[in-house]
């Protein structure tokens, strides 16, 4: 599904990655300044690689000896930013809709309705993001990442910004969304507790390198 | 009230002609101007900056004479365009706009500019993550939010552009119908015997539509604000 092994020198800081992922939900564990970021940004093609090679779902997105390096508007990835990122001049229906205009994709109301309900989002429609809590925010931004229809969902501490009552908000909804939005997800973290509830595979982040993979149980 | 003879509206209808075409021909390359110089590092910037900022701090006769050598009959590009495309601007009213539209070009771009720059990039990273190709996410993300400064350029180069004087004055003269704006008018008048009631009446107008531009241009950048905060 996912396949990344590059190196990249950020200043003082070098990040040398390489793990293969399987799994419904690969979890990017470490603690802040691991490279976590810097990795999902690579893998979104945010952040060029200075060396090595990306492959998602079978096409190479990034292949520094062959100059294959894929823009991200081309890669059909979806990513949910820890600050929601939603696009303020619009209402959140036209936010759910941006990625299925911009990738020209037909209009599918079965999955919108899906989503809607999923994440339940149905009474948000017209508002504006400036009138949404932190917490319905980052639901619109799960809702719209989903509706681009990615073959993969990027996920960079979504509930990072968020209080602990609102993260038990919305934590079952990302438990639904990796047991009926059938769509294979990175999700970055440094939360045991988070990690644990969601990923099926870990891969854990030290000084951008890793230094273990596998299972859940790796985060003992 | 004020009681504007033919002649004044002559020159208030063409001072409005001129500042619309020039603002309106003028609104692109500032947009495209001032999305270069907010979101692109290449080599020669400051240099680009500097000269569009020229007009600002040159004596506006150095403009206007230097546009006269440019695109008079007998300049470089004057004279390819008068023989190629049959566009003259020496003595004409096109001149005349020109004339504005390069003199209130650095008013025109600074806020345009400003707000491309108070945009927060992470947006139009979304936007590409959405799939949004460079180009979209120019016109779905970056121009929407910039709207209002977009706005708020236009009217201060316009209102610049309606109060342009030098520059005009001396690259297309004071030709009453053709190029004698409200400025050139009311340099005329109070230069002639008894032209100081005329002259009162044009400053008035000019007072009260440089008024309402800077009033007009206040409100968008509330404008703005208000829509960066998603309101």
């Amino acid at each position: 599904m996912l396949r990344v092994d590059v190196e990249k020198q950020l200043g003082e800081f070098s990040l040398h990655a390489t793990f293969a992922s399987e799994g419904r939900v690969t979890g990017l564990f470490g603690a802040s300044g691991a490279g976590k970021t810097s990795l999902i940004n690579m893998i979104a093609g945010l952040l060029r690689p200075d060396r090595g090679t990306i492959v998602i779902d079978g096409e190479t997105v990034d292949d520094t000896a062959s100059g294959i390096h894929v823009p991200t508007w081309r890669r059909r990835i979806g990513y949910v930013f820890q600050d929601a990122r939603l696009f303020p001049h619009l209402n959140v229906a036209q936010n759910l809709d941006y990625g299925r205009r911009m990738n020209r994709l037909a209009a599918d109301p079965a999955q919108r309705t899906r989503v809607v309900e999923l994440l339940d989002l149905g009474a948000l429609l017209d508002r504006r993001p400036g009138k949404l809590s932190g917490g319905e925010r980052q639901r619109v931004a799960l809702g719209r990442a989903l509706l681009s229809k990615p073959r993969l969902l990027l996920l960079d501490e979504p509930l990072g910004a968020l209080d602990e009552a609102r993260k038990l908000e919305i934590l079952p909804y990302l438990v639904r969304l990796r047991d009926e939005a059938n769509v294979p997800m990175v999700y970055v973290s440094h939360d045991v507790a988070e990690l644990r509830q969601l990923a099926t595979q870990i891969v854990m982040l030290r000084q951008g390198r890793v230094t273990s993979f596998g299972g859940v149980k790796v985060l003992t | 009230m004020l009681d504007i003879s033919p002649a004044e509206w002559t020159a208030i209808l063409l001072s409005l002609r001129v500042a619309i075409i020039a603002t309106l021909v003028a609104t692109p390359f500032g947009i495209a101007l001032a999305w270069l110089l907010a979101r692109r590092d290449f080599w020669g910037k400051s240099v680009l900056d500097a000269v569009v900022h020229l007009p600002l701090v040159l004596p506006p006769v150095v403009t206007g004479y230097l546009l006269l050598l440019t695109f008079g009959r007998r300049g470089l590009v004057g004279s390819f365009l008068a023989d190629h495309l049959g566009i003259v601007f020496a003595f004409r009213w096109t001149g005349a706009a020109l004339a504005c539209g390069v003199m209130s070009f650095p008013l025109l771009v600074r806020p345009m500019r400003l707000s491309i720059e108070a945009i927060d990039r992470k947006l139009e990273q979304a936007a590409e993550t959405l799939g949004a190709a460079p180009f979209k996410v120019f016109f779905t993300v970056t121009l929407p939010l910039a709207l209002p400064g977009v706005l708020a350029g236009m009217v201060l180069g316009f209102a610049k552009a309606i109060g342009e004087f030098g520059a005009t004055i001396t690259f297309v003269s004071n030709i009453p119908g053709e190029t004698q704006t409200i400025s050139s008018a009311i340099y005329s008048l109070i230069q002639t015997p008894d032209g100081d009631a005329a002259a009162g009446r044009l400053v008035i107008v000019s007072i009260v539509l440089a008024l309402g531009a800077l009033i007009s241009a206040e409100w968008f950048a509330r404008r703005a604000t208000a829509r960066l905060h998603g309101n």
